[in-house]
């Protein structure tokens, strides 16, 4: 019995994960190294892999902000209450329920040009929606739980005694945090920002519909292969899906390590 | 149910845990298996259930051999440390569950479950979740469970061990009672050894994976057959240089020293005891109150002894003198060990008239 | 805790801006998608929403993504338990490996699902010649769903048999309970509410999924169309109140499947 278990689980796990990862490296040479390479070197190509760096790491980095501080409010801040914290603490939750395309249409509908916001921001000349700003305020929306997601309980887990002994001892916030809170929260974190990462590097639905998918302009990694698909170049697709697959099986590899790491302390 | 077990040996991987152990268990008989965290105790016990096999040795029930029965067929009750109640079922489907896995009829299983419920103190509980319990009251569901499927052999490993302090002399009492009306054998692991002695028939004294002794608290408290077992019950001290105790100066020598339980020793004031030649002096060093009486600790010279004063007695003081009488000794040494009687306790010159 | 928040100003100027941004980046946007959604009116919501097509689109992922969803209990299910009860050469890096589809970009996962089972493929070659169809019909919108909710499950139920207590087995051992009736009594009803939120998050997750399906799906309007497809679909034929009326409905359903999986676990720490 459990050896039938054991292969059947190698069977799905072979077929579902591993063969379809090795079709993609097989899929991108099928022509030869030739024009795989070209696909890569086209100017679309190299716009679309930067347009994806750019949002990743502004991402990223506004979420891991954004995130740690809040899951300390939500966890710890004396000045909410616990009522108001559990609200907002299910509301955190709503970008995952929420289908990307729907969170694209979100943005387009509060900030698209033909809105009193939109207008407004065109007015000083930024665009958002079909522009980067819009992009990332998608990705944002849309990886916006996982950091707070990560950290909160982890806060939760080693309660709040240290902290005060370190009040009692003279020290303060800053302090604190740095010293006392951070090294706690710290392997938390690292894997929250290798997910966010992965999600923001995989992002299409959203950054598809904000972004209008304009060529050399507002493209994305994902939202080229789309495009290389609808075109019937599959080589191409198959070149730019390669280069983010080493990354998301990278990444993948990280968030194995950090996992292992988080959870020894 | 009666029990032989015939050198029976535990290894994990390189750690030797239970070493060349025999015994025989009466039936009807309760058991403790007594010992120091680690010595063995929980796997012997565990090896007798069926939830770990032997490396080697024989376990008999009945004059049959159960190795290589798994615990489904054994026939008995397990009452685990932690309670390992199903936490997903009520106490009524708790206790009911070996019934069950016995197909018996719904009334039966009623009337048996509604008997132990009742036995165990729990009427009223029967709907309750484990998480709706107190820690008393779980334990007392553990044991409700077990023996429910009227098995031939009852064990319990440390199951006072989670348990409230008051509680726990409360429920030792009651465990032993139940287990006397229902007059099944059974045998419990403890490292307490208050515990052993106050619940059990017979104590076995295992440490290092080795029997050390079996027989009655009583028997084990006045003949301890090895010094671990001289020392593990009750308080002693040790004393190495044993030339120091009047009347034991001939033993000493070949390596002998001595243990002495704080009951040997008879404390006075200077004329209160009567065989004063037997005496020696010594200095009050501290005393603690220990709620029912005073602890003592004394210096002959540089040796330290201790031992208890009644709270009738005159109280004494911190480095007052006082006479000290030992009335016997525990002495050991590599090869051999013997109770002596301090030999200057008869008078050595009786009038006869 | 105070110990993290002296220094008045500096705190102040920190609340303000992580609300503002917590409210302007999530709330916002979700109270301002349900107000578009009626904006011109209740007569034109309700046309939108009843649009067979609309309907059809919704009622064909709730269905596929059921199906999907039963699909990844019994994998999940089998897969976890080997998991995690088993030790065998490969177990950890198998383990790792279930974790790709939460990092594998959705596109790059459709892509794959054309390549290996599209026209041109091995096994599409196959089934052509059985006489059914994968890709740009319903079983590739199910494996699409199924690959991307893979690890729901799975994640969903390893920590519950994790912590479980051995001796719960073993107590049903000494009780006389064979192994599979321990299986059934004991092990599987502690394993059950980390399966049932892991199913519900799959099954939330495949309603919403876009970019695996969009690129295999055909999206024929009535049989392979899918709701987010859909959506799509009017928002770039320049209908955004058409397309946030369906999303209205469709975010409902995922809010109602997200408070259903806080109270499961919800319940389960309240243990």
């Amino acid at each position: 019995m459990r050896r039938l278990l054991i292969s059947l689980t190698y069977v799905v796990i072979t077929l579902l994960l591993i063969v379809p990862l090795f079709k993609i490296l097989t899929g991108a040479w099928a022509d030869g190294p030739g024009p795989f390479i070209d696909a890569l070197k086209r100017p679309q190509s190299l716009h679309a892999l930067m347009m994806t760096g750019i949002i990743v790491v502004v991402v990223t980095v506004v979420n891991t902000l954004f995130g740690v501080m809040l899951a300390l409010y939500l966890v710890r801040a004396p000045w909410l209450g616990p009522k108001v914290k559990r609200l907002l603490n299910s509301l955190v939750d709503l970008p995952f329920a929420v289908s990307p395309v729907i969170g694209g249409l979100m943005i387009v509908l509060l900030l698209g040009p033909g809105t009193v916001m939109g207008a407004l921001f065109e007015g000083i000349g930024v665009k958002i929606v079909y522009a980067m700003p819009g992009m990332i305020l998608a990705t944002l929306f849309v990886t916006f739980p996982i950091m707070v997601r990560e950290v909160m309980p982890v806060l939760q887990e080693i309660g709040a005694q240290q902290e005060e002994a370190a009040s009692t001892l003279g020290a303060y916030s800053w302090y604190t945090f740095w010293k006392v809170t951070w090294p706690s929260i710290r392997w938390g974190v690292i894997y929250g920002v290798v997910l966010t990462v992965a999600r923001s590097l995989g992002e299409f639905g959203a950054v598809l519909v904000v972004s209008g998918n304009i060529m050399n302009k507002t493209q994305t990694a994902t939202t080229l292969v789309y495009q290389d698909v609808e075109n019937f170049n599959v080589v191409a697709a198959n070149g730019i899906a390669l280069v983010l697959a080493v990354f998301s099986v990278g990444l993948l590899l990280l968030m194995e390590w950090a996992k292992k790491r988080k959870e020894v302390h | 149910m009666h029990i032989k077990v015939q050198d029976l040996n535990k290894s994990f991987g390189d750690f030797h845990a239970v070493r060349n152990v025999s015994f025989e268990v009466e039936k009807g008989k309760l058991i403790g298996l007594l010992g120091p965290s680690g010595g063995g105790k929980t796997s012997i016990l565990r090896m007798l259930a069926g939830l770990e096999t032997p490396t080697s040795g024989d376990i008999i029930f009945h004059g049959q051999r159960v190795n290589d029965l798994p615990p489904q067929e054994r026939g008995i009750g397990f009452v685990f440390q932690n309670y390992a109640l199903f936490k997903h079922m009520t106490v009524y489907d708790n206790v009911a569950f070996g019934l069950k896995v016995k197909k018996q009829s719904k009334e039966q299983i009623r009337e048996r479950v509604m008997y132990l419920v009742e036995l165990t103190g729990l009427k009223g509980f029967e709907h309750r979740y484990p998480h709706q319990l107190s820690g008393g009251q779980r334990q007392r569901v553990a044991f409700a469970r077990a023996l429910a499927p009227e098995p031939q052999l009852l064990l319990l490993d440390e199951p006072f061990a989670a348990i409230d302090a008051k509680i726990r002399t409360e429920l030792r009492t009651w465990l032993k009672d139940m287990i006397e009306s229902v007059g099944i054998t059974s045998i419990f692991v403890t490292h307490d050894q208050e515990e052993a002695i106050e619940v059990a028939d017979e104590i076995m004294i295992i440490n290092k994976g080795r029997l050390e002794q079996k027989g009655s608290p009583w028997a084990i408290y006045k003949n301890p057959e090895t010094p671990f077992v001289a020392g593990f019950i009750g308080e002693s001290t040790i004393i190495d240089d044993v030339a120091v105790l009047k009347g034991f100066q001939d033993a000493a020598g070949n390596g002998t020293r001595a243990l002495i339980r704080p009951e040997y020793i008879e404390i006075g004031k200077p004329g209160e005891i009567k065989l004063a030649s037997a005496t020696m002096p010594a200095v009050v060093k501290h005393l603690h109150f220990r709620g029912s009486e005073w602890m003592v600790e004394l210096l002959i010279g540089d040796t330290k002894l201790i031992t208890y004063r009644s709270l009738e007695k005159e109280v004494l003081q911190p480095g007052e003198q006082v006479s000290v009488l030992v009335h016997r000794a525990y002495m050991f040494n590599d090869s051999v060990s013997w109770i002596m009687e301090n030999p200057l306790k008869v008078d050595p010159m009786p009038i006869h008239i | 805790m105070n110990a993290l928040f002296r220094g008045k100003g500096w705190s102040f100027g920190f609340r303000t801006a992580i609300m503002l941004y917590f409210f302007c980046l999530i709330v916002l946007p979700i109270i301002g998608i349900y107000t578009q959604s009626l904006s011109l009116g209740w007569q034109p919501f309700w046309e939108s929403v009843s649009d067979s097509i609309a309907w059809k689109a919704v009622l064909l992922t709730v269905k596929l993504a059921a199906i999907a969803t039963l699909i990844n209990i019994v994998i999940g299910t089998m897969i976890g338990w080997v998991l995690i009860r088993y030790q065998f050469p490969g177990r950890r890096l198998l383990n790792s490996l279930i974790d790709l589809p939460f990092a594998l970009p959705t596109a790059v996962g459709g892509l794959l699902i054309l390549l290996l089972l599209g026209p041109g493929s091995l096994v599409g070659g196959l089934a052509d010649r059985a006489g059914f169809q994968i890709v740009f019909h319903e079983p590739a919108i199910v494996v699409a769903m199924v690959f991307v909710t893979f690890p729901f499950v799975i994640r969903g139920l390893q920590p519950l048999l994790e912590e479980m207590d051995q001796s719960e087995e073993e107590a049903s051992y000494t009780l006389g309970a064979s192994k599979f009736r321990t299986f059934v009594s004991v092990i599987f009803p502690t394993m059950l509410p980390g399966i049932l939120s892991g199913a519900m998050l799959a099954f939330s997750r495949g309603l919403a999924e876009f970019g695996a399906v969009v690129l295999i799906a055909g999206n024929i309007p009535g049989k392979t169309l899918v709701a987010s497809v859909f959506i799509f679909g009017e928002i770039e034929s320049n209908n955004p109140q058409g397309a946030a009326a369906v999303s209205v409905i469709l975010l409902t359903l995922s809010f109602l499947i997200l408070w259903t999986v806080n109270k499961l676990q919800g319940r389960r720490s309240g243990h």
